[in-house]
């Protein structure tokens, strides 16, 4: 069974459709890529997964159970984080505490337990300390754990995005450009980051538009194109495929 | 550096705990004033500072404790210190019925209902609703609180009890701070949206934070109508409510001992400025537009927390 | 019936004052995404100049239609002096400020003017000369509806509808608006959005002192917290009318003044304001665009 379904999903802002009647099944343990000129509707797909949207029609299913009813928080806890096309960090705060933020979802303490210390509270408080720092390691980021987010190179901040992502424990992690302003030593560092991350056995939903990066890394490829899936398949075919040429790639030797 | 502030820390509370002993009646009273502020400022600090929302009804949660106590204590005769948790609780209710619908607006339009809720609490207080508010004369022989047998009467009394309850706040709002609930109050103020693509519950946050404030806000309402003995809608206006904001703001949003500073200074400098009279609001509302345009963090702004991390069992970090 | 007619005009009557207090409201909102707090006092600071105008000898000379039209003109004018003045030291510094600066700023604005005009005129509350307009009753379908009422109706309506025109048919009003919609398309279509923010801080104080000098007239009596009642109706009048909308603001006075009235008469007299309040938060709730105005989503 696929670890992440869509069924007819449809979007539509105003008069407007960004997604119509999209399906496709996602199955465990690959890295697939999500791919379309601007304005196809690949965020907006990612906003209905990640349950910031909710689609006018169709269903989404998670490990067979359907998303519709979950808030964007509950998904998370589900097991899907994600990251933003923007780059949403919490600026002004540490870069351990912009982990610490993944981590909320699979601890307990309420308001009791915090203000008076209870052990089992002590205890949750480390353990998400070690995870955020496993996290913040994962991505290269280690030594910078105290400084502001701030500080971080544009480069560096989306690695944080990916650390907080991590941090989640997630079985699906769903990245939105994550090469977006990335320099060519930052992007193979990422590429090599993908593969680390898809052999602790999360699977990798991304969008891209950095094709070297999408066909070195992903095993099925999905093209969208003005909200409609027109082409899904193995890198290799998905180059060939005229349609896909057309609508965004171009001839080979442009890219 | 942080031994300096240990040293500080602790020089304060030397100065606050010998206080009373080198005072007259009329300037300890002004600190338990600043005592009963500090309270409220703290407590909304957690709504302001931490999670981010314009609050600028607080008197209203100020007003229900202080009602519960007076009214409970003048009809039933239970003792004002032991509906010290039922006012908190009464307060907290009030405010989650109150904030769910809300929950969800935006800053500004927040902002304009938490005025509108303000209001409404206290014209239904001016019109006696259901008979037990007192009208606007209020509700006066409440009781003195009575610990161990032993009345609470004079300032000086009230100044340790007061104090002492400002300390505990003070404890278990920084412990809160540097917990999993502070850490969340503090992602939904910077980033909403990042903070609920994190996991994190953004609308059980905001209401805990609009709850727990409002609490303590009500337990602050209890201490208050036991040691005025009388209380009445006056004293929960809106501008009651500008004040603890303005507390809130200008001694560092989201700042423990920035709030304790601003309470010192919006409380306690205008007694000291008595003698100029009316003019004394004028500078208060001057200086709150100049804070804003040359220290828009407040007198003493919050400082990022910092983690243990040598303690670690797996015995990285320190860095 | 004859209850209903009287509260209706009364409503009407009021209503227009909310309608001129509120389009300041909603015009720095829809330009500045501030809620000016301060407008309300702006509002006062007109209530009371036209009192020292009107008692002084500067209008005695002049019959009393000139008087009048001279009256107004000089209290608008002031109270946009006043206006451009607030912008300039409160709100400009803060321009690229959280908003939370500027709220708070607009706050201290608005105890500084409040206090200031206490401190000048006094607390306790001040009366208009009772002679300035007729105390006539006009017969109307067998009602005796009071002159003063109309004269104030028919003022407000009167500086709406040029107001509607000039935003609605002039270069400028369009301009006023496209920096309302988008402040930054407006700027790279070659509008001076600082000189639209001066417009707008003109023309906003000016309606609310017009309408400070109208309650003195109608009322007669004026005292230094008046601004805080009628600013947040009239603020209540904005929303409901969908916040930075102009005609919404209009509109929004017109009804919110007859809601009140007959609310008042109908319900209840004592819980007048809290009614006005209730309707505000119910608005926010439910339908925060207010009944004109549009639906803006945020891109994530």
């Amino acid at each position: 069974m696929s670890l992440l379904r869509l069924n007819g999903v449809t979007k539509n802002f105003g008069g407007l459709s960004a997604v119509r009647g999209l399906s496709f099944d996602l199955e465990e343990g690959i890295v697939m890529g999500l791919i379309g000129p601007n304005g196809a509707g690949k965020t907006t797909v990612f906003n209905l997964i990640t349950g910031i949207y909710r689609p006018e029609a169709g269903d989404i299913f998670f490990d067979g159970l359907s998303l519709l009813k979950l808030g964007a928080h509950r998904r998370v806890a589900m097991g899907i984080a994600r990251t933003f096309q923007t780059i949403r960090l919490f600026r002004n705060l540490s870069v351990l505490e912009n982990v610490l933020a993944g981590c909320h979802c699979r601890m307990k303490a309420g308001v009791l337990e915090s203000m008076f210390r209870l052990p089992a509270q002590q205890r949750e408080e480390r353990k998400a300390l070690e995870t955020a720092l496993n996290a913040l390691e994962l991505v290269g980021l280690g030594s910078r754990a105290e400084q502001p987010a701030n500080n971080l190179s544009y480069g560096d901040r989306r690695l944080l995005e990916i650390a907080r992502a991590v941090a989640t424990g997630p079985r699906l992690l769903i990245l939105d450009e994550p090469a977006g302003g990335m320099n060519e030593h930052e992007t193979a560092q990422l590429i090599s980051l993908i593969f680390t991350i898809r052999d602790m056995g999360i699977t990798v939903l991304l969008i891209e538009h950095h094709m070297t990066l999408v066909m070195r890394v992903c095993e099925r490829i999905l093209v969208m194109e003005y909200g409609r899936r027109i082409a899904e398949g193995a890198p290799e075919e998905i180059r060939r495929d005229p349609g896909v040429v057309d609508a965004y790639l171009g001839a080979e030797d442009n890219w | 550096m942080k031994n300096r502030r240990t040293v500080v820390f602790a020089g304060c509370v030397a100065v606050l705990g010998l206080a009373p002993l080198f005072l007259d009646a009329y300037w300890t009273d002004v600190l338990n004033n600043i005592g009963i502020y500090a309270i409220l400022a703290l407590s909304l600090n957690l709504i302001v500072g931490h999670a981010g929302l314009f609050n600028l009804g607080h008197a209203a949660f100020y007003a229900v404790g202080a009602y519960t106590a007076a009214i409970l204590n003048t009809t039933y005769h239970i003792p004002v210190l032991s509906l010290l948790p039922v006012c908190g609780f009464t307060a907290g209710l009030f405010a989650l019925v109150v904030a769910r619908p809300i929950i969800r607006l935006r800053g500004d339009y927040l902002c304009i209902v938490t005025i509108g809720v303000g209001e409404i609490v206290r014209i239904a207080l001016i019109n006696n609703l259901f008979g037990i508010t007192g009208g606007a004369n209020g509700i006066f022989g409440i009781s003195r609180p009575s610990l161990f047998g032993c009345v609470i009467r004079s300032p000086k009394q009230f100044y340790y009890f007061i104090w002492i309850f400002v300390g505990v706040t003070v404890i278990l709002f920084h412990l809160l701070e540097y917990s999993r609930v502070g850490r969340a109050l503090n992602y939904l103020r910077e980033d909403e949206v990042a903070a609920e693509g994190s996991g994190i519950n953004t609308a059980h946050y905001k209401l805990t934070a609009f709850v727990l404030g409002a609490a303590w806000a009500g337990m602050a309402g209890n201490i208050y109508a036991a040691k005025m003995s009388i209380i009445s809608p006056e004293s929960f206006t809106f501008w009651e409510s500008v004040l603890i904001f303005a507390i809130v703001i200008l001694g560092g949003s989201g700042s423990i001992p920035g709030v304790l500073l601003g309470a010192f200074l919006v409380i306690g400098l205008p007694e000291v400025f008595r003698q100029f009279g009316s003019a004394r609001m004028l500078m208060f509302g001057a200086a709150m537009i100049v804070m804003m345009i040359f220290r828009p963090q407040g007198l003493l702004p919050a400082r990022r927390r910092a983690y243990r991390l040598d303690r670690l069992p797996s015995g990285r970090g320190g860095a | 019936m004859e209850l209903f007619a009287q509260q209706f005009t009364n409503g009407l009557a009021v209503g227009g004052i909310y309608a001129l207090i509120a389009l300041g409201y909603t015009m720095v909102y829809g330009v500045l995404k501030l809620i000016n707090f301060a407008h309300g006092d702006l509002f006062t600071l007109g209530a009371y100049l036209g009192l020292t105008l009107v008692t002084s000898w500067l209008l005695s000379g002049l019959g009393p239609l000139w008087g009048t039209v001279l009256l107004v003109v000089m209290v608008m004018g002031m109270i946009a002096a006043v206006g451009v003045l607030l912008d300039r030291v409160a709100y400009r510094p803060l321009r690229e400020s959280p908003r939370l600066s500027a709220v708070v700023s607009a706050l201290g604005a608005s105890i500084f003017l409040q206090n200031a005009v206490m401190l000048i005129y006094g607390a306790r509350q001040q009366v208009y000369p009772p002679n300035i307009l007729p105390k006539l009753a006009l017969s109307f379908l067998g009602l005796q509806i009071p002159l003063v009422r109309i004269i104030v109706l028919c003022a407000s309506l009167a500086m709406m509808g040029i107001l509607y025109f000039f935003v609605q048919k002039t270069r400028i009003g369009t301009a006023i608006r496209a920096a309302a919609i988008d402040q930054g398309a407006a700027r790279l279509m070659g509008i001076d959005v600082n000189r639209i923010i001066l417009m707008v801080f003109m023309i906003g104080p000016a309606m609310g002192g017009a309408a400070g000098l109208l309650v003195g007239l109608y009322y007669g009596q004026i005292n230094f917290t008046m601004g805080w009642t009628y600013g947040l109706k009239a603020f209540t009048a904005a929303i409901l009318g969908g916040i930075g909308n102009i005609p919404g603001a209009m509109m929004g006075g017109l009804l919110l003044g007859v809601i009140e009235s007959l609310g008042a008469a109908y319900i209840s007299l004592a819980y007048k304001d809290a009614i006005t309040f209730l309707v505000l938060i119910m608005i926010l709730i439910f339908r925060p665009t207010g009944l004109l105005g549009e639906r803006v989503a945020e891109k994530v």
